[in-house]
């Protein structure tokens, strides 16, 4: 029987304060443990030798001599990892993607690797492992490698969602096409129709940890796994499927986590740790450099877009049609998919059509990052939004406003929308002091819209009381964005205690059932609805206690604030029972009290932003500089305030580096330019403003606090909203991102030919 | 009931854009789905996601339909 998770529009007495985070001590003081912080006695050091080609063939591969250094422990190649997967093409994707199966898909494939006693000795050990490559054709650019006679990075792919089925393999993994209406009718309609092509290039997520774990696993098949991750128990899943392993026996323990944002969702190394770690029977810790971050873990789809509006004068709009290629890297992904789906999420159109192409290049796997796949297609969309009210001579803002999606509209992915935000984002905008704020020369402002889905998924929380009546609650989902805070305040809640009196941590794969992976925006959206069955399971055996120490039947008594009451007037000269005491007295009333839940947390909430921007471009350098920035987001309700801000602040920060710097460049050789933070420059303090944020709150009816996730919107408006800024300060319409210094300059010029 | 389907599960439909399937439960109506069409055995495997109502669940198969819900079935997401 599902869980009532229906929204109940409960008073609060705690959620909604914005109590003292509880790892800001170990964080500071450097006590945390991060994912390369973990040692074991006899651990080995290891190391990754990667290929320097951006396809080739691996014609051999000679350890020999490594094997025979002295202090090395393992060397592991493809060999060492046998396909277990039974025909499951996406785990084999991964497997290959840890270790090149017979031939490198990119500059950085992972090719062998060794376990040696120190650092040193590994990479000594790197160096003496002979490869012969044969240097095949590449491709590194979406709209070439859908050309005919592209190099086809796998040639087992044959494009699926097209009509007939191909029969020969190209780089087109899939096409998929959303949307409802007639469109060339809609297009008939329109007095004015507006189109634009548009690319993005390739971001990292830029976390400043890195990949790094600890992994033991012995010849009997039990092991273990630190590791900085999103997602342990997937990881554990994975791992054990790739390897062999009872899941079971893979015990795997998040770290604190340096940063995520969709990078840390998916298995790149760890496999081969696990592995090395085998092979030489000790613990083997291994920790990427930030150039194999760069080179081997998933940055970010670069893209190319074809985008047409069509309107009436009076700004309706008629008809809307995307068509997005999204560069996946060497294997499969949905990114542009996702992009179809969301590109025009935030509208309310009659006729809507949007084609997503996936596509194979020779870079690393693509994997998410923050609201995967929309912020390009917004920057889309939502810069020809802009170019339409320009052509309508109307203001863009009202553009917005009046074609917004509502509740009963039918979005461009297919359902009907219940209530939703994007119309009070925009009010707030319109009505926000930001946009009565004069500009000056070279400076320009713009505003965008977001959309992304939001989801829950499998979770499960323990709520353990002590005998003091403090509480332990345990979570599997990780902590990226400051869910410990947000779930003591629940638990708290819940309970009627204070928020200090919880202790929220997050539990290894031994001890809860299975979480999913900490992505969607889900940590506090499902482990709070978890955690509000657990302390409820918990404060139904607290009132059993209560109960008996009392001496009344249970029904009788009722929780309140905190304490146990008897009700009725025979029990009226009853004391209450305050948390403490009836755990004081658990010992002899039954044994230990404690709540438990597990639910699949469903029905997350769509989630929709509106950003303003204002910045001040220099037409001597290109240079720009961001003036202000303003978040307009729906929570649903927000737990915990600045932790919602701070969720806000971030995705616009990062949206701002994506929009003015970030970028992957490579040479005519396949090979990446800039695999470091030097040459790829993420935004620092010194860049930004402060990032003023509005939080609205329209609560999801499918939570019982109403909570939306809030980690990922925020990320899928500032490319757009940058977009119409610099357009609006130079005057020339930016259509590729990032909107660097070179490529301003360049659009400058091309607009004085 | 009318189930609409989205992007690339139509192919898996003989490219309907909708199907008539039965079932109160989300459960009860992928069961339908696949008696109908077995060569949704491949993108069922990958994930799909119903909406009812516009609500999307992904792993909740016995949430219960409402009569006369919108049906939509999509993708499975993946998000950062």
């Amino acid at each position: 029987m599902p869980l009532d998770t229906s929204y109940t529009d409960q008073p609060f007495h705690r959620v909604g304060q914005r109590v003292n985070r509880p790892d800001g001590l170990d964080k500071v003081t450097g006590r945390a443990k991060y994912g390369a912080d973990m040692n074991a006695a006899g651990q080995l050091v290891g190391k990754i030798l990667r290929s320097p080609h951006a396809h080739a063939e691996i014609k051999k591969i000679d350890t020999s001599k490594a094997e025979k250094l002295p202090g090395v422990k393992a060397v592991v190649t493809a060999a060492d990892f046998p396909d277990l997967t039974g025909g499951d093409r996406g785990m084999l994707d991964i497997l290959e993607n840890c270790m090149a199966r017979g031939r490198a898909l990119y500059d950085g494939h992972a090719v062998a690797a060794v376990a040696a006693v120190d650092e040193a000795t590994a990479r000594q050990a790197l160096k003496l492992i002979k490869v012969q490559y044969k240097k095949l054709p590449h491709v590194t650019d979406v709209d070439e490698a859908m050309k005919p006679k592209a190099p086809v990075v796998q040639d087992w792919i044959r494009t699926r969602g097209v009509n007939p089925a191909p029969t020969a393999a190209s780089n087109v993994h899939q096409r998929s096409e959303f949307g409802h209406g007639d469109l060339d009718a809609g297009f008939a309609e329109a007095d004015v129709i507006v189109e634009k092509s548009y690319k993005t290039e390739q971001t990292h997520q830029g976390y400043i940890e890195p990949h790094a774990c600890l992994a033991t696993l012995g010849p009997d098949g039990v092991g273990d796994l630190w590791v900085t991750t999103q997602g342990h128990f997937t990881f554990r899943n994975v791992c054990a499927s790739l390897l062999g392993l009872d899941v079971a026996k893979l015990k795997v323990t998040s770290s604190e986590i340096g940063g995520g944002f969709g990078g840390k969702t998916h298995v790149w190394m760890e496999p081969v740790a696990l592995q090395l770690s085998r092979k030489a029977n000790r613990p083997v810790k291994l920790v990427l450099s930030r150039e194999e971050t760069f080179r081997a873990t998933g940055p970010t789809s670069s893209t190319s877009m074809d985008i047409k509006i069509g309107a009436t004068k009076d700004g309706r709009i008629t008809a809307a049609s995307a068509e997005l290629r999204y560069q996946c890297g060497a294997f499969p992904g949905i990114w542009g998919m996702l992009g179809a789906m969301t590109a025009w999420a935030c509208y309310d159109l009659k006729n809507v059509k949007a084609v997503g192409y996936d596509v194979l290049c020779n870079r690393p796997k693509v994997a998410a990052y923050r609201a995967p796949s929309a912020p390009m297609a917004a920057f889309g969309v939502e810069s020809t939004m802009d170019l339409l009210a320009a052509e309508l001579g109307m203001d863009a803002l009202e553009l917005r406003i009046k074609n917004a999606a509502k509740e009963g509209t039918r979005a461009s992915y297919g359902p009907v929308y219940g209530p939703i935000g994007i119309g009070p984002t925009l009010d707030a905008v319109k009505n926000h002091p930001h946009m009565k704020k004069r500009l000056g020369k070279n400076q320009g402002r713009g505003v965008a819209c977001g959309f992304w889905f939001n989801f829950g998924g499998q979770t499960c929380t323990d709520l353990n009381v002590s005998v003091d009546g403090t509480v332990n609650l345990t979570v599997g989902t990780v902590d990226v964005g400051g869910s410990r805070a947000s779930l003591a305040l629940i638990a708290a809640e819940e309970l009627g205690i204070p928020y200090e009196q919880v202790r929220v941590q997050v539990g290894d794969t031994a001890s809860l059932g299975h979480n999913d992976t900490t992505e969607g925006s889900r940590g506090t959206f499902s482990s709070g609805m978890a955690t509000i069955f657990a302390a409820r399971n918990a404060i139904a055996v607290l009132r059993e206690r209560a109960a008996m120490m009392l001496d009344v039947p249970v029904d009788q008594v009722v929780w309140e604030d905190g304490a146990a009451r008897a009700t009725g007037k025979k029990n009226s000269n009853l004391p209450q029972l305050t948390l403490k005491e009836i755990a004081g007295k658990s010992p002899t009333t039954g044994g230990p009290i404690a709540g438990h839940n597990e639910v699949v947390a469903d029905g997350a909430g769509v989630s929709f932003a509106s950003h303003i921007c204002d910045v001040e471009v220099d037409p001597d350098t290109g240079a720009t500089k961001i003036l202000r920035y303003t978040v307009v987001q729906d929570a649903g309700k927000a737990i915990h305030p600045d932790y919602v801000e701070g969720q806000f602040q971030g995705g616009a920060a990062q949206g701002i580096g994506w929009a003015l710097n970030e970028e992957y460049i490579y040479g005519a050789d396949g090979k990446l330019q800039n695999p470091g933070f030097l040459d790829y420059r993420i935004p620092v303090c010194s860049d930004l403003p402060f990032i003023d944020t509005e939080i609205l709150e329209i609560p999801n009816p499918n939570h019982p606090y109403g909570v939306r996730g809030v980690g990922e919107t925020s990320i899928v408006p500032p490319l757009a909203a940058i977009g119409n800024a610099v357009s609006n300060a130079v005057g020339v319409r930016m259509t590729h991102v990032p909107m660097s210094p070179p490529r301003i300059l360049a659009a400058l010029d091309g607009a004085k030919d | 009931m009318k189930v609409e389907l989205s992007g690339i599960l139509r192919g898996a439909a003989r490219g309907a854009s909708f199907v008539e399937l039965e079932g109160q439960t989300i459960k009860a109506l992928m069961e339908d789905l696949l008696r109908q069409y077995p060569d949704m055995a491949g993108p069922m495997d990958e994930g799909i996601a119903v909406a009812i109502n516009g609500e999307i669940f992904r792993d909740g198969w016995q949430q219960s339909i409402p009569k006369d819900a919108e049906i939509y079935l999509l993708p499975r997401l993946q998000g950062g």
